[in-house]
């Protein structure tokens, strides 16, 4: 028979090394899946983990790396803030794709003109665009008391359907004979966002996570706000009756993660991704979460959180293209991690007994 | 350690009183009877057989009860769900309900089955955990700090039932630190200080002050009156109504009040009449029409927390863990919340955190609060403690107003006659304070003046020097649920 104990007070050991066991047991659990496709496991983890860092191709893959991570880092540490005070905004992903539209509309506005404001411009548009999305679970909530996952969460599909139309509609190419699509807008000088150093991967957007942990440690650590944001997460009341006023957190919070989706999503589109396009919601804004939680809600967990995902990634991208795993395969792995990561962390505040004992 | 070589013995059908300071080991002796605890050495028998529960459910299967000083009670659910859970084999929800109410009819305890646990007043969420342990007809029934919350009818009450308990043979295991209660009520007790036992007598015929001497190793100070004449008012409320908080809260009807300078008012009641709401309109938790709060002549009705405590209205609320402090919080980061802005540890928007730090050590020293430093969570201190931190944290602020609920709810009498002296003292230098308390006697020993709050209308505030506990029971009189049902 196996219990479940409560600590009496939160294990330090294990809320420190859960995600490292999680990811220890999800190479086993991903390796016996592997197997059961049919591949050779240790093969398929060491294309997955090991090649993308130091084979023969890293010099590529570690470009790639800081590409995927950037948006998933600049998304999860947003997303943190609001987690952390007990704001479940699950609708990154909308917020990632409005951004992106409204920066990129508020560039093509001003085509074909060459000024280097541009760029800085469309950061500005695609900040106040996931902004904008992001406020709207968040007065729903402070207003009328709505649930803001919910609220969130149905704003992704409107956000995509927003994406569809201005692939095929309102911001199409007119140059492009019919085919859906906006200008490309890494190929214009004016709003690409290219890479700082040739073949480093580093865009504005890499950037602009650094400065955003940065920003979001300084202010969970010292700030009065980091502070309101903790003590509303940990005791509401308490957080109510030493000032905080939670609908103002509610706004923060939301208005801040929908800033930094935004963003990544500006960055994204003028450059990995180059375009508006149907296909550009890459699921992003979803994944940050998993990357907020592996990182522990924590600014600098979730730039090592942020790197394994990135890993997982490319390391699926390249594991799908060399060994034919199906890609389907590296979903059910990257939801592997979750999975573990949240089993583990019930050795946090609970240990495991085993023997005689009475069913609960 | 917390329990060395302690021995005793409870009576069938004896009411035995556990005595001690905070820290005496009380808590780690009665968890040790309920099997929360594994003792290193030493046996238990239980009507004479060997007793060594391997955790609280064996113990309940074995006949011990225990009413806890924190309730554990979840309050999305209802009176009946919240017994129910606590049973080894509830009956269904129709079953159960008719059960609590004939059971809280027979021992005077009144109690809603239906409704939520969340909207019941300290006093009430008390019955609902000494009915479910009723439920369980026990041998033993240990009660942890019953009495903190009741009137003195309802101590009568609480009384009468336990007697009743006991003359049909259920022994009960009483922890107090009103000496008088266990007076009236125990035949025998233990007195425990250091984990040891350092005493054992017949509390009929042993006077208060040898057991409180016994139990602090030495003499306490009893707070002292100073008697002088109050000065100008500090603190106006005229009119103040506020709907309640929820559907089964107490709204606050037409509240007026006048608090002087140097004044000590205070506020008596039975729990859930409007105690908890009165606190969040004076705290800013709820903000009230203008005109209706007034602090040294500025409207501070529309005023936040943050803005009244820089104005000097400060408060202390009765929930310690959740309210008027974070439980996994540090002390440094409780001493912050609300000391952030009068104890300057602001610099444009950035916490000084060594600031703070140097405010929960001045707290721990002039508070006496029993802790190994400010770094530790809030939850891990014993209620007295973690109750002089937060009283410590609002005083040595320096407030020009301060409203406490339930200052010494669960604090030994040492660390009560602390608070209470400390809250003489801010009174003393100039400050007005409101104490809200159900708890008459400290509420006799310390306010110049007394009202009375009764289903959210608070009564004309009378010098304490007239009142008599009678003229009180009075004042209280029509209070919900004084008179046993029957």
């Amino acid at each position: 028979m196996i219990r479940l104990e409560r600590r009496p007070t939160p294990s330090r050991l294990w809320s420190g090394i859960s995600p490292l066991v999680a990811v220890v047991l999800t190479m086993v659990a991903g390796g016996l899946m592997f197997a059961a496709l049919g591949k050779d496991p240790f093969e398929a983890l060491r294309t997955i983990f090991w090649d993308p860092i130091f084979g023969e191709f890293a010099w590529y893959f570690r470009g790639q790396l800081l590409i995927k991570a950037g948006p998933l880092i600049l998304i999860a540490v947003g997303l943190a803030m609001g987690f952390r005070a007990g704001i479940w905004n699950i609708g990154a992903e909308g917020q990632y794709i409005v951004g992106a539209l409204c920066g990129a509309a508020a560039g093509l506005a001003f085509y074909p003109a060459e000024t280097r404001l541009i760029f800085p411009l469309m950061i500005v548009a695609g900040a106040l665009g996931g902004f904008l999305w992001a406020m709207i679970p968040a007065l729903l909530k402070v207003r009328f008391g709505t649930n803001e996952i919910l609220v969130s969460l149905m704003l992704v599909y409107v956000a995509e359907n927003l994406l569809a139309s201005a692939a095929v509609g309102w911001l199409r190419n007119p140059e492009s004979s019919g085919f859906p699509g906006s200008r490309n807008l890494s190929r214009w000088e004016a709003s690409a966002n290219l890479e700082i150093w040739a073949d480093t991967g580093i865009h504005w957007g890499v950037v602009a996570a650094v400065v955003a942990v940065i920003f979001a440690q300084v202010m969970l650590t010292r700030h009065l706000m980091g502070f309101q944001i903790r003590l509303a997460g940990s005791a509401p009341r308490a957080a109510r009756f030493a000032g905080v006023v939670p609908g103002r957190l509610v706004v923060v919070c939301l208005g801040l993660a929908g800033v930094l989706a935004g963003m990544a999503g500006l960055f994204e589109v003028t450059g990995p991704a180059g375009q508006i396009s149907i296909d550009f919601a890459s699921g992003y804004g979803f994944t940050a979460i998993i990357v907020a939680f592996l990182g522990r809600l924590n600014p600098l967990g979730i730039v090592a959180a942020g790197l394994l995902m990135a890993l997982t990634y490319v390391g699926g991208d390249n594991a799908a293209g060399n060994l034919g795993l199906p890609a389907a395969a590296i979903s059910a792995f990257q939801g592997m991690l979750l999975f573990f990561l949240l089993a583990i962390d019930v050795l946090t505040n609970f240990r495991v007994r085993m023997g005689r004992g009475v069913a609960a | 350690m917390a329990n060395d070589d302690v021995s005793f013995t409870v009576a069938r059908g004896g009411i035995h009183a556990l005595l001690g300071e905070n820290g005496a080991g009380k808590s780690t002796l009665v968890k040790t009877i309920y099997g929360l605890v594994k003792p290193d050495a030493g046996t238990m028998r239980l009507s004479g057989a060997p007793f060594a529960p391997e955790d609280p459910r064996a113990a309940r299967t074995a006949g011990v009860a225990m009413v806890f000083q924190h309730f554990s009670l979840f309050e999305a659910l209802s009176v009946a769900e919240n017994v129910g859970l606590g049973m080894e084999n509830p009956p269904g929800q129709r079953d159960l309900s008719r059960r609590i109410r004939e059971v809280s009819q027979a021992y005077g305890l009144p109690l809603d089955p239906e409704r939520l646990v969340g909207d019941l007043s300290a006093g009430e969420r008390q019955r609902v955990e000494i009915v479910r342990c009723l439920l369980q007809d026990p041998k033993l029934l240990i009660m942890d700090e019953p009495t903190s919350v009741l009137t003195p009818q309802e101590v009568a009450i609480l009384f009468a039932t336990l007697r009743k308990l006991a003359s049909e043979g259920t022994s009960i295991l009483y922890i107090s630190h009103k000496l008088e209660e266990i007076r009236a009520l125990c035949d025998a007790a233990t007195i425990l200080r250091g984990g040891k036992v350092v005493g054992a007598c017949d509390p009929r015929t042993t006077s208060a002050a040898d057991m409180a001497e016994q139990m602090v190793g030495a003499a306490f100070k009893a707070p002292t009156s100073r008697g002088g004449a109050p000065g100008a008012p500090v603190l106006q409320v005229a009119d103040l109504s506020l709907p309640p908080m929820s559907q089964f809260g107490t709204p606050l009807r037409q509240v007026s009040l006048t608090l002087r300078a140097g004044e000590v008012l205070g506020i008596g009641g039975v729990a859930g009449n409007g105690q908890d709401e009165l606190l969040s309109a004076l705290s800013g938790e709820r903000l009230s029409t203008p005109g209706a709060v007034t602090l040294e002549g500025r409207d501070v009705s529309r005023l936040r927390p943050t803005e009244r405590r820089r104005a000097g209205l400060l408060c202390a609320p009765e929930e310690r863990l959740g309210h008027s402090a974070a439980p996994d919080m540090s002390l440094t980061e409780n001493a912050a919340m609300t000391g952030a802005d009068r104890k300057g540890m602001l610099r444009a928007g950035f916490l000084d955190w060594s600031a703070a730090r140097g405010f929960a050590e001045d707290i721990i020293a002039r508070f006496d609060v029993r802790t190994p430093g400010p770094h530790v969570a809030a939850r891990s201190l014993s209620g007295g403690n973690l109750q002089k931190f937060v009283i410590g944290r609002e005083v040595l602020q320096d407030p020009r107003v301060l409203v406490v609920n339930q200052p010494t709810w669960g604090v030994d009498a040492a660390a009560a006659a602390a608070i209470r002296q400390a809250l003489l003292d801010l009174a003393a230098g100039g400050a007005g304070v409101i104490v809200i308390s159900q708890d008459l006697d400290e509420l006799l020993e310390i306010s110049d003046r007394f009202a009375a709050l009764n289903e959210g209308r608070l009564g004309e505030p009378v010098p304490t020097a007239t009142l008599t506990m009678e003229r009180i029971g009075l004042m209280l009189g029509g209070a919900h649920d004084l008179e046993a049902a029957s």
